[in-house]
């Protein structure tokens, strides 16, 4: 390989799409490092606090496209305070002064200022794409300033965040000069935009191909949008509310038949069934489906408008739809691939919640199911092990029993081997959420057999240490491995700290771990962050005081050391 | 266990909060299966209206993000089936009456079109383009028996307390009926279909 001038490696490495492949590469000799590193554009770091802006930006001088993620999964549930961290700032900062030409940012669960997004609009000129995704820290202040200082911007693409709405200014931002926007997503907004300047928007952007709208955005505006997009790909309705006697709702109908290009459909945040008939003519061509929003569609309404629908490859939509429902789906939508089932209400035991009956059905119509989350009412083992039969191509499964202790609703004996059948068929296994009566024995089925996996989540489940250890020793490519509320202390812990190194991250709460246990970890493995997370009144706690329970652990690699924006409810070890 | 053999059990305080241990969440695995067989049990001993947020629940149960939770779970605007709330509707004139599920709407904007669908009128929200020439009063009796004009109290309230409705002809209020009607149309009525 050395007769190679860089820039043929270089073409050989553009090739390369997967950061995994790249960062393989970049470890075979120096030479290749070398090459590598001039040449790569696009950098994934799945813990901020891995590695620091600086190491990053040296490294990688051509760096074009970053995506950064912060908190951990677990933010999602409440479980980590708010104050945690997790900041952008100090990445923009460095990003800001070094020669970096950024043209893409992609945030997950980090806090995000309107100082931020002030700078990072400022600082690159040649800025494209911003996407944020469950962020929090920002106002639509910050949206202005990228909406009028980005240029070039292509996407700004908001999931999932808080944002403190100053209301609808900000879309005014975007100079009459911005063409570009492919991709537009502000579903999440919770105040009113201005219309007519959505609409003026929306008229000079040729390229959009991905709209989504928030709740404040009525029909009459979506009809009007429909007109001057009719290329759009990806559209999120906001309120779609209306009389269906009325012209808007006639002209919405008609406007929609010239819309051949939809593929995803999502939002109905509000909605009145009774219009729902003016999407029936897109079904057919829908790839993917959200109506995990759309509280106001109820069960057969559901029905309805998903037996149009046969080409679907990813689904997401609310329990509500019940096991008639997804029999409906099973019988409908031959190529799904993805599907997703909330629940519509997270406490109570509702009537129409799904069952083992509709992921049974799922698994004999949709052959091609690879990503399933599921929260149900109940399980059975039998239903587990049919589903592994019927499909063993899944890569990420997620059940997850609304009530986390129950046994198999027919035998009232544990999961135990209904999850061992899914490990054990789904030889392509990454990630796996397991809930219901659990004991040991799933452990040491998944040890065995989840070669694959790299991601678990647990709650609930297991009965020793041995459970635990059965997943450390026998899970080769485990990445992530969260815990809550299980039986696992001390000495799982520390049976193989090593392994850790080779891992992103590890989080136990409500385990057995002591503060003891964890110090001991800390010492013997200077390359992990061993941070406890105590959020109660520090008088209760008493930091010499090894034997008692630790109530959260979050634990991960890092090339740079314990960080120094902790706040003092989290202690570095 | 390890923890065990160091005897470290004793210096472990069971009582009150467990230091360290985070939340709301509780001591031991038994109680938390305790704590979920109790909210089974409420759930079905609550109304409709009680929320569910007032219990006590397991901090991170279930793995439900927070944004999601936010947003879709609906109390007001989508509320479950078992909560329908059918009245009668008469419409001075109309030969028979009509029943009508108060708890499908969302305000007095959407009832009075729904109303108008129901009986191929359009006296009723029309009335706030021209209040003087409004054809049709919407009244309804509430719980005391007494004949109330519809708008007047926050819509959560009506539809607790609504036990039929009426669409009554202008002339027949004139006649003395009771009501004292301001400006020729309830003003409340006005002041949420024009919102």
């Amino acid at each position: 390989m050395n007769y190679f001038p860089d820039e043929v490696l270089e073409h050989v490495f553009d090739f390369l799409t997967s950061h995994r492949d790249r960062n393989a590469v970049s470890l075979v000799c120096s030479l290749w490092y070398r090459v590598e590193r001039f040449s790569r554009q696009r950098v994934f770091i799945g813990n901020c606090y891995a590695i620091s802006p600086e190491k990053l930006i040296k490294r990688f001088p051509g760096l074009k496209s970053l995506t950064l993620k912060g908190k951990h999964h677990f933010a999602d549930f409440n479980l980590v305070p708010y104050d945690w961290g997790g900041y952008v700032q100090p990445w923009i900062e460095a990003l800001a002064k070094s020669r970096i030409g950024l043209e893409e940012l992609r945030l997950k669960r980090m806090v995000v200022s309107d100082e931020s997004l002030e700078l990072l609009s400022r600082s690159f000129a040649n800025f494209k794409a911003l996407v944020l995704v469950s962020c929090e820290g920002f106002t639509t202040d910050g949206l202005a300033a990228i909406a009028a200082n980005c240029r070039f911007l292509r996407e700004l693409d908001l999931q999932e965040n808080e944002i403190d709405d100053h209301s609808g200014h900000w879309l005014s931002c975007f100079p009459d000069s911005c063409t570009s926007l492919t991709s537009l997503n502000f579903a999440c907004l919770k105040g009113e935009i201005n219309s007519a300047s959505l609409e003026r928007l929306v008229a000079r952007s040729p390229n959009l191909r991905s709209l989504r709208l928030n709740r404040s955005v009525p029909l009459e505006t979506l009809q009007k949008i429909l007109v001057q997009a009719p290329l759009l790909v990806d559209l999120g309705t906001g309120s779609y509310v209306h009389d269906p006697d009325s012209e808007t709702y006639n002209k919405l109908k008609t406007t929609i038949l010239t819309c051949k290009s939809i593929r995803n459909l999502s939002g109905f945040l509000e909605v009145d069934p009774r219009c729902l008939p003016a999407i029936f003519p897109i079904c057919l061509n829908l790839t993917y489906l959200n109506l995990s929003y759309a509280a106001g569609i109820h069960g057969s309404e559901l029905i309805k408008l998903i037996r149009r629908c046969a080409k679907l490859q990813r689904l997401w939509i609310l329990d509500c739809i019940g096991d008639k429902g997804l029999e409906v789906v099973a019988s409908t939508c031959n190529e799904l691939q993805e599907l997703r089932v909330f629940p519509s209400d997270p406490l109570g035991i509702g009537h129409d919640a799904v069952t083992e009956y509709g992921l049974v059905a799922i698994s004999i119509g949709c052959p091609k199911l690879h990503s399933l989350l599921y929260f149900c009412q109940q399980m059975t083992n039998a239903a587990l092990i049919t589903v592994a039969r019927n499909c063993p191509n899944f890569i990420r499964f997620r059940l997850c029993i609304l009530d986390p202790t129950k046994p198999d609703a027919v035998t009232m004996q544990p999961l135990d081997d209904g999850f061992g059948a899914i490990v054990q068929s789904c030889k392509f296994l990454r990630r796996l959420s397991l809930t219901g009566l659990l004991t040991d024995q799933v452990f040491r089925y998944i040890g065995m057999y989840a070669e694959q996996l790299e991601m678990l989540s647990v709650a609930f489940a297991g009965n020793s240490d041995k459970g635990m250890l059965y997943v450390l020793n026998g899970c080769k490519k485990l990445r992530k491995l969260e815990i809550m509320d299980c039986p696992f202390g001390n000495g799982a812990l520390l049976s193989d700290a090593g392994k850790y190194e080779t891992m992103r991250s590890l989080w136990m709460s409500s385990c057995e771990i002591t503060l003891s246990g964890c110090k001991t970890l800390a010492k013997m493995m200077p390359r992990l962050n061993v941070e406890i997370i105590n959020e109660h009144d520090q008088m209760e706690i008493c930091p010499e005081d090894d034997g008692q329970r630790v109530g959260k652990l979050y634990l991960y690699r890092t090339l740079v050391g314990p960080r120094k924006d902790a706040p003092e409810f989290v202690w570095n070890l | 266990m390890e923890k065990g053999g160091l005897g470290l059990e004793i210096t472990e305080l069971r009582l009150g909060l467990l230091p360290g241990s985070c939340g709301p969440s509780l001591v031991d695995k038994n109680d938390k299966k305790r704590v979920f067989s109790e909210i089974a049990e409420d759930k079905n001993s609550t109304t409709e209206e009680k929320s569910t947020q007032t219990k006590s629940q397991v901090v991170g149960w279930p793995p439900v993000c927070s944004y999601r939770k936010r947003n879709s779970f609906q109390e007001k605007d989508h509320l479950k089936k078992e909560s329908k709330m059918y009245v009668k509707v008469s419409m001075d004139g109309a030969p028979f009456l009509r029943k009508i599920d108060l708890s499908m709407h969302k305000g007095y904007s959407d009832l009075a079109l729904a109303l108008e669908e129901l009986f191929d009128c359009f006296g009723i929200s029309e009335a706030l383009k021209d209040a003087d020439n409004s054809e049709q009063v919407p009244i309804y009796e509430d719980k005391d028996g007494d004949w109330m004009l519809v708008g007047d109290v926050p819509w959560e309230m009506f539809i607790e307390s609504c036990k039929r409705l009426r669409i009554m002809k202008r002339s027949e209020a004139a006649k003395g009926f009771g009501l004292q009607l301001i400006k020729g149309f309830p003003k409340g009525f006005i002041k949420d279909v024009t919102k």
